[in-house]
């Protein structure tokens, strides 16, 4: 059925928290964190029944607090790890915590949103990952197709990396760094590359996008100046290995080659206030996708910077960037960069869109008011990509 | 007086004789009086007859004091003579100079003179050579269109020939010649433009004494705009003087037809024109190295202000003389059209225009973001203030309505509404409808919060906040307005309050909502912001209880 039309589900609550169930390689499924300060908590279980374009949900209690951040392992269905905030009288800590989701639920069920009795059922804490020292947590990062021991959390400046010990039941801190300089500096986001053994890691503060090496704990390079204003978000390309995009305030998309960071590579300005997420897909690499308190979500095509910058190659599955210059003898005319299209099922600000890891073509965007929209890749361009 | 003589004579005994006849008439005066020997400035002075008397006559006190005074005089005459003497022989001394300074110029021009005449002949010979060249070669052209060499001689004194040309093509020569001359003529105009721009960002710059105002930018622009024409205008009339002095090529097809339209309009003006537009719309690609200073947002106004009227007015000017100067063929190559230059100047207007409202709405921004940020909205107390910050905010918004004022027209507002029913959801707004809102709202099931806020915003438009900016003012500043408090909103939902901090945001808003609506063409746009960050303030409140709305209106009252 030509149904490329978005699925929208709406939670009752404000919402900033998304991610795919990383682990979970068959079914769509992403995990939203709501925000509230006078009610429970909650995290919703999204299942995505993309034969019939329904969805289901379960909902978790997570009582601690509300949610500024939600991660998943990539070795085990139940884990997660969230970024909440204790509320007292006069202040305001955003701890982290490791939790397990009821074993039942891992693999998603058949209850219908309407279902009036949703019966919500808690988590279960495994650990905290203890903060005292450090600050409030910004975000927390699995090693990438990793065995799930290893995470990374940002609390204030301040790079912790933490072992999960028996059976993630406790974090001991392995290594740190923290970031030196004057004023108050403070991470805001950051993304474990999957390249290099995953032994780099990338971090934005301010207007800074820093690589650091976790063995060694040190900075390997930085990008000053990456965006006029704050740098919001950054991920890596998950098939040319130097490679990083980033967005921020100044409502730009900027791409960078790490070995060379004076200059981006490519600079993306779609949108007309500040870009919170930017997303590769994890499979064909010129698939960008946005999302901006403008209310859009803007899909982008950037094919002249990706991995195959002159379209799919019959034979070649993994082309690097010398063989394709070999190849250009056979070679049509290099794609255009273009915007493929601009989502705006949205009304209020988009503070996260993530790709789901079971289908490389459809993808979550959420918005402030609680709104979950489930959008796919046009059939077009998915067709003429694989074909 | 004849006193020199007299400090000369004070030794000698024929002092007499030689100064009757050195003085001449005025002493036979003096010697037809009676000869007075003991006279000390007499001709006839005698000194023992002097001494005798004086020796016998005065006093020992006296003699001593006339001893003294003349000793002075003697020194002084002395002295005197001394500085006369040297004075004269520098008056010669430096005559003498002169005199050998003036013959040595002299040669000099002498030799230069003789350079001079030597140029004015190769000159004239060498331009003998070329008119005799070109002669033949007019000759041979006659020849060629069946006209007799007998009509050359109708030539006048520039050798133009009264006979046609046939179109057997330009001379390459004279054609590069004639594109390159453009060609200087037009970097000379980009030179001088970029000089023009220099002066206004110095001006624009420059530090200003206390109470005097700065440069108008009407002025300013005037100046640019008025430079650049009137250069323009001289460059054309250069180019104009080259084809009318060597008229003999003039006459040539070239530069009827293909010159006008290919050097002149195309690559002189056109080119110019085009350059023009790229030139002001890279400053809205923000500075060519990262880290240079970006251009001031003045220059910015300024600039979109320029390329807007050379889409009204300029272009099609300078096109119509250009054409007039230069007549274009018909059956000649391409032109480009007045409109195509027109939609580029306008496309840079746009662009710098919507540049300056990013850049002015990012400084308001900032300001708000910071104080956000840095505030302790769970520990604050109760609000008695409008924070200094929104003042600042709306001085701010004011100097850019002035600044965006000097040079854009006012524009469309929309009347007031007198439609208040949308009123009755914005229960935390802080608007001026008094007791629309329940002093303590708490919602009894989630459900509550969310559905009043969707059916807001059923009801408002919603906002679109880089909806393209329109080329006058209110559109400017809502532009601005909106960006400021977008971020305003954004930063509230990334803090947690207490009750008095949403108490804070509270008066803070109702403030704003009273200063910076009129600035909008639309104030249910300011409203609907600032009831979006009330409800999020309100979202994000530990303990929600608005404060009374008379007192909020009081606090602003204030001030």
């Amino acid at each position: 059925m030509e149904d490329d039309a978005p699925v929208i589900y709406g939670l009752e609550f404000q919402a900033r928290a998304l991610t795919p169930q990383t682990a979970e390689t068959d079914a769509i499924r992403f995990l939203v964190g709501t925000q509230s300060l006078r009610y429970d908590n909650q995290i919703h279980i999204i299942d995505f029944d993309d034969e019939n374009n329904i969805i289901n949900k379960n909902v978790l209690l997570h009582q601690v607090g509300e949610i500024w951040h939600i991660s998943t392992s990539p070795a085990d269905k139940g884990v997660l790890a969230t970024c909440y905030n204790k509320t007292s009288d006069t202040k305001v800590m955003t701890c982290a915590a490791v939790w397990r989701m009821p074993k039942e639920l891992e693999s998603g069920s058949h209850e219908s949103p309407d279902d009036s009795s949703s019966n919500t059922q808690t988590l279960e804490l495994l650990c905290h990952l203890d903060n005292t020292a450090h600050g409030n947590m910004a975000c927390v990062m699995w090693e990438p197709m990793g065995d799930g021991k290893k995470i990374i959390s940002l609390a204030d400046n301040n790079i912790l990396m933490w072992d999960l010990q028996e059976s993630s039941a406790k974090a001991v801190l392995s290594s740190s760094a923290a970031l030196e300089g004057k004023g108050q500096l403070k991470f805001t986001s950051g993304r474990w590359s999957p390249h290099h053994n995953c032994t780099q890691i990338a971090t934005a503060n301010d207007t800074a996008v820093r690589g650091w090496d976790t063995r060694s704990m040190r900075q390997i390079y930085c990008i000053e100046n990456a965006h006029g204003q704050l740098v919001r978000d950054l991920d890596f390309n998950p098939n040319k290995q130097y490679y990083l995009a980033s967005c921020g305030d100044d409502c730009k998309v900027k791409f960078w080659d790490t070995r060379n960071v004076t200059e981006p590579v490519k600079t993306l300005e779609e949108h007309s206030h500040w870009v919170w997420n930017v997303r590769y897909n994890h499979s064909h690499d010129q698939l960008i996708l946005t999302g901006s308190s403008d209310s859009r979500v803007i899909l982008s095509n950037m094919v002249s910077i990706s991995s195959e910058p002159f379209g799919h190659m019959v034979d070649d599955d993994e082309l690097s960037d010398q063989e394709d210059q070999h190849q250009e003898e056979k070679i049509k005319e290099p794609l255009q960069d273009s915007v493929i299209a601009t989502y705006e099922e949205h009304e209020d600000s988009v503070y996260a869109v993530e790709w789901s890891s079971a289908d490389p073509w459809l993808f979550a965007s959420l918005s402030y008011d609680g709104r979950l929209v489930i959008n796919r890749v046009p059939r077009a361009l998915k067709y003429h990509i694989l074909l | 007086m004849a006193a020199v003589t007299a400090g000369s004579g004070a030794g000698s005994g024929a002092a007499g004789s030689p100064e009757a006849r050195y003085y001449g008439p005025a002493t036979a005066e003096a010697a037809e009086a009676a000869p007075d020997p003991t006279d000390i400035n007499g001709p006839h002075f005698d000194p023992e007859a002097f001494m005798t008397k004086v020796r016998s006559e005065c006093p020992l006190g006296q003699l001593l004091a006339r001893e003294a005074a003349l000793g002075r005089e003697i020194r002084a005459l002395d002295s005197d003579m001394q500085t006369l003497l040297y004075e004269n022989y520098n008056k010669f001394i430096s005559a003498t100079d002169t005199i050998r300074k003036m013959k040595v110029d002299f040669r000099h021009m002498e030799a230069e003179m003789d350079d001079l005449a030597a140029n004015m002949a190769a000159i004239s010979a060498s331009s003998a050579r070329v008119s005799a060249a070109l002669q033949e070669r007019h000759r041979r052209g006659a020849q060629l269109a069946g006209t007799g060499p007998g009509r050359f001689t109708g030539a006048d004194q520039w050798g133009v020939s009264r006979g046609g040309c046939p179109p057997w093509g330009a001379d390459p020569l004279v054609a590069r010649a004639a594109r390159e001359r453009v060609d200087r003529y037009l970097r000379a105009l980009q030179t001088f433009f970029l000089g023009c721009l220099g002066d206004v960002r110095q001006a624009l710059a420059a530090p200003r004494p206390p109470g005097k105002e700065g440069p108008g930018l009407p002025d300013l622009l005037a100046t640019l705009a008025a430079s650049v024409l009137g250069q323009l205008k001289a460059v054309l009339a250069y180019v104009q003087l080259f084809t009318a002095r060597d008229v003999a090529f003039a006459s040539l097809p070239y530069f009827k037809g293909e010159f006008c339209v290919t050097a002149v309009r195309e690559g002189l003006v056109v080119a110019f024109v085009r350059w023009l537009c790229r030139t002001a719309r890279g400053f809205a690609d923000g500075p060519a190295e990262r880290g240079a200073p970006a251009a001031p947002p003045a220059l910015l106004l300024l600039l979109a202000r320029l390329c807007l009227d050379y889409e009204n007015s300029t272009i099609s000017y300078i096109l119509t003389l250009t054409d007039e100067q230069f007549p274009p063929q018909d059956s000649g190559p391409a032109v480009t059209p007045g409109p195509a230059l027109c939609a580029e100047a306008r496309a840079a207007a746009q662009r710098l225009l919507d540049h300056y409202v990013q850049v002015q709405g990012a400084a308001v921004a900032q300001m708000l973001r910071k104080s956000v940020e840095t505030r302790d909205w769970l520990g604050t107390v109760e609000p008695r203030n409008v924070r200094a910050v929104m003042k600042r905010v709306v001085e701010d918004i004011t100097a850019i309505d002035v600044q965006v004022g000097q040079l854009f027209e006012e524009g469309v507002r929309r009347a007031q509404s007198s439609d208040s029913s949308r009123r009755a959801f914005s229960v935390y707004s802080s608007s001026r409808a008094p007791g629309r809102y329940a002093p303590s709202y708490t919602p009894s099931a989630p459900m509550d919060t969310h559905l009043l806020s969707n059916i807001q915003k059923l009801f408002s438009e919603r906002i679109d906040i880089f909806s393209p900016v329109e080329f006058n003012k209110v559109s400017v500043l809502t532009g601005i307005i909106k960006i400021s408090l977008k971020t305003l909103l954004e930063c509230v939902r990334l803090r947690t309050l207490g009750r008095f901090g949403l108490q804070q945001v509270q008066v803070d808003g109702h403030y704003l909502q009273l200063y910076l609506w009129r600035f909008a063409s639309d104030e249910r746009v300011v409203q609907g912001l600032l009831d979006e960050v009330a409800a999020s303030a309100a979202h994000r409140c530990l303990d929600p209880v608005p404060m009374e709305h008379s007192v909020v209106e009081l606090i602003c009252e204030r001030g």
